[in-house]
């Protein structure tokens, strides 16, 4: 679901002298609509790009899945248990939609899924904000899915006429399910919301928890706030059309009314629409701690890291037995 | 046996109301614990293939689970969330082997889930699954015997996809094969309660409810012969007493506390 632009890298493209006709043809070819598939020549900065933007966001879908995982047996009726696995099984499924397609990219590299796997363990390989936040009550359960896919639903619906055409048509099924998601944990918030005064303490506690996360989650709004940004890179080749902070703003005016309305507040007195900027002005965030959370230092990072380092290593002897090798091929 | 079409019909004779409530449980939480079981594996699985395949079975059977605690319901049982949720240990009626931990450690922490334990259990799970819901097409009690026609329309896919794994596995390296073994070895020590109908076994076959015991138990293990050979000379033993008559494992108390933890935290609360 989820994918913001990351700082660090260069926004020079560097294309050899002998690759400019290709790289003038690759222009036009993306500025008149046309998508690039896997095979076509493509720019090695639009390449690595593409991979550092769809590994994060395929291993965000898997390691997403963690948080909520952990109240999925706890889902306190039986529709909501139905309603929960069926969700975090959709989300596995977008990681491997999407790995697949990082594979694709990344096959001249002679790097495979394998490799993306280690490079999260490792740490090389970030995974999305929210993900490393911890959940501390079923209202996260509702709440992941009302705003973290709420906001996963602006960043990406942005890029569904991205140019790289297998992310582009990844993109139009999972974004077909995360509307789904967003309606699965907008009833779950509804029941807390008008229930009693415990469900209706414990959605509030997890709002004011999750909202700088929310923020955060667009990623800065320039390379002034953490560094170098890569979205001018990525708007300029036609992955995504808006910036940071404009899919923020679409965000805060999509939802801040509907969380008013249900009588929830956010944790920023000062936030308010400006008419004359036509904008949401909001309290920033701790971008430092942003940087601290994707750096694998969340509070909830080291956990969900070693969720996925046990259930690796301990499988180990599942995929041996699986190799080409064991089974005679 | 003349068909009793519905809820109502099967509320007017005690003895047959009896032994038919009894069954329903058993399906119910026999459904309801693996399920519980898979989801705590949900993420942890050996690949992101088999995490959503796994997952998918798990919600089948959550949903065939549903079907039997809402059959219950018609029968005035109470709701089917109270029937899942509320019930006390010594009123389950599950089979000891299926509310079995999945291995060490904690969903959430340091979860050292043993897959071989998953694959044999999930195989013999499904295979006796498919026989029981076979008979129950012909069960005298039609809202039952129509639940396991649709659960039979999705359910042989789950039986194929845990058959392909363990011959995959029981096939491939001789550590693979050496895991699957000793999780077997374990199985028929405890599969002894899973082959047997409880209380009202009699009553049950007498009613033409569902097929007597030694049918069932003939029917497994055809099934499972093809995949595993010598199943016919085994005996199947009951190392931790009888579900089916509510004996029960500290498993099953971790299973429930978990499972209705949010259910039991306001219990004034619509979910």
């Amino acid at each position: 679901m989820y994918n913001y632009l990351e700082y660090g890298g260069s926004d020079q493209p560097n294309v050899p002298e002998q690759d400019q006709e290709k790289y003038e043809q690759f222009m036009a070819r993306i500025e008149a609509g046309e998508k690039i598939e896997p095979d076509d020549w493509m720019p090695e900065d639009y390449r690595q790009g593409l991979i550092k933007l769809i590994s994060m966001h395929g291993i965000s879908e898997i390691m997403g899945a963690l948080p909520e995982k952990e109240w999925t047996p706890k889902a306190p009726t039986m529709k909501r248990k139905l309603g929960i696995m069926a969700k975090v099984q959709d989300e596995m499924g977008h990681g491997q939609l999407l790995l697949r397609v990082a594979e694709d990219l990344m096959k001249p590299y002679g790097k495979n899924r394998e490799n993306i796997m280690e490079d999260l363990l490792s740490g090389d390989l970030k995974f999305h904000n929210v993900f490393h936040m911890p959940t501390k009550t079923w209202a996260d359960a509702g709440m992941v899915g009302w705003l973290v896919d709420g906001a996963a639903i602006i960043s990406q619906t942005n890029m569904l006429d991205a140019s790289y055409g297998p992310y582009q048509r990844a993109l139009q099924r999972i974004c077909q399910e995360e509307v789904f998601h967003a309606q699965h944990g907008e009833a779950i918030i509804m029941a807390l919301a008008e229930g009693t005064e415990y469900q209706r303490e414990i959605l509030q506690e997890s709002l004011n928890r999750w909202w700088p996360a929310l923020l955060m989650f667009f990623g800065p709004s320039s390379a002034d706030t953490t560094g170098t940004s890569k979205q001018d890179t990525m708007i300029k080749y036609r992955i995504r059309k808006s910036s940071n902070e404009e899919l923020r703003q679409a965000f805060l005016d999509k939802y801040l009314p509907r969380v008013f309305s249900l009588g929830l507040t956010v944790p920023d007195e000062t936030i308010h629409y400006d008419e004359e900027q036509e904008m949401w002005v909001y309290q920033q965030p701790d971008w430092n701690e942003f940087k601290q959370i994707i750096k694998n230092k969340g509070p909830r990072s080291k956990e969900r890291l070693r969720l996925r380092e046990v259930a690796y290593e301990n499988n180990r002897w599942v995929r041996e037995a699986l190799s080409p090798e064991a089974i005679g091929q | 046996m003349t068909q009793v079409t519905s809820a109502q019909e099967a509320m007017n004779d005690a003895a047959y109301l009896k032994a038919l409530t009894d069954l329903l449980y058993q399906l119910a939480d026999d459904d309801f614990l693996i399920s519980f079981r898979g989801s705590e594996w949900l993420g942890l699985a050996p690949h992101i293939e088999e995490d959503v395949a796994f997952s998918s079975i798990t919600q089948n059977t959550m949903g065939h689970a549903l079907m039997y605690y809402r059959l219950l319901e018609d029968l005035s049982e109470g709701e089917a969330d109270a029937l899942a949720h509320e019930r006390e240990p010594s009123n389950r009626r599950n089979a000891v082997y299926f509310e079995k931990k999945n291995g060490e450690g904690e969903y959430l922490t340091e979860p050292y889930y043993d897959w071989a334990l998953a694959v044999v259990r999930n195989f013999l799970y499904e295979s006796f699954k498919k026989v029981k819901l076979e008979a129950l097409t012909k069960s005298s009690y039609t809202p039952l015997a129509n639940v396991a026609g649709k659960v039979l329309m999705e359910q042989p896919y789950h039986l194929s996809h845990w058959k392909i794994w363990f011959n995959q596995l029981y096939n491939s390296t001789d550590e693979a094969k050496t895991k699957l073994q000793s999780r077997l070895e374990e199985a028929w020590q405890q599969f002894g309660d899973v082959l047997e109908l409880g209380e009202y076994a009699t009553e049950l076959e007498h009613f033409d409810i569902i097929s007597g015991e030694d049918d069932l138990k003939e029917r497994f293990i055809q099934e499972v012969e093809s995949t595993i050979a010598h199943i016919r000379d085994l005996s199947f033993g009951k190392a931790f007493g009888s579900g089916r008559e509510g004996d029960h494992t500290p498993d099953l108390d971790q299973a429930l506390n978990t499972l209705a933890e949010v259910y039991r935290s306001d219990e004034k609360a619509v979910w």
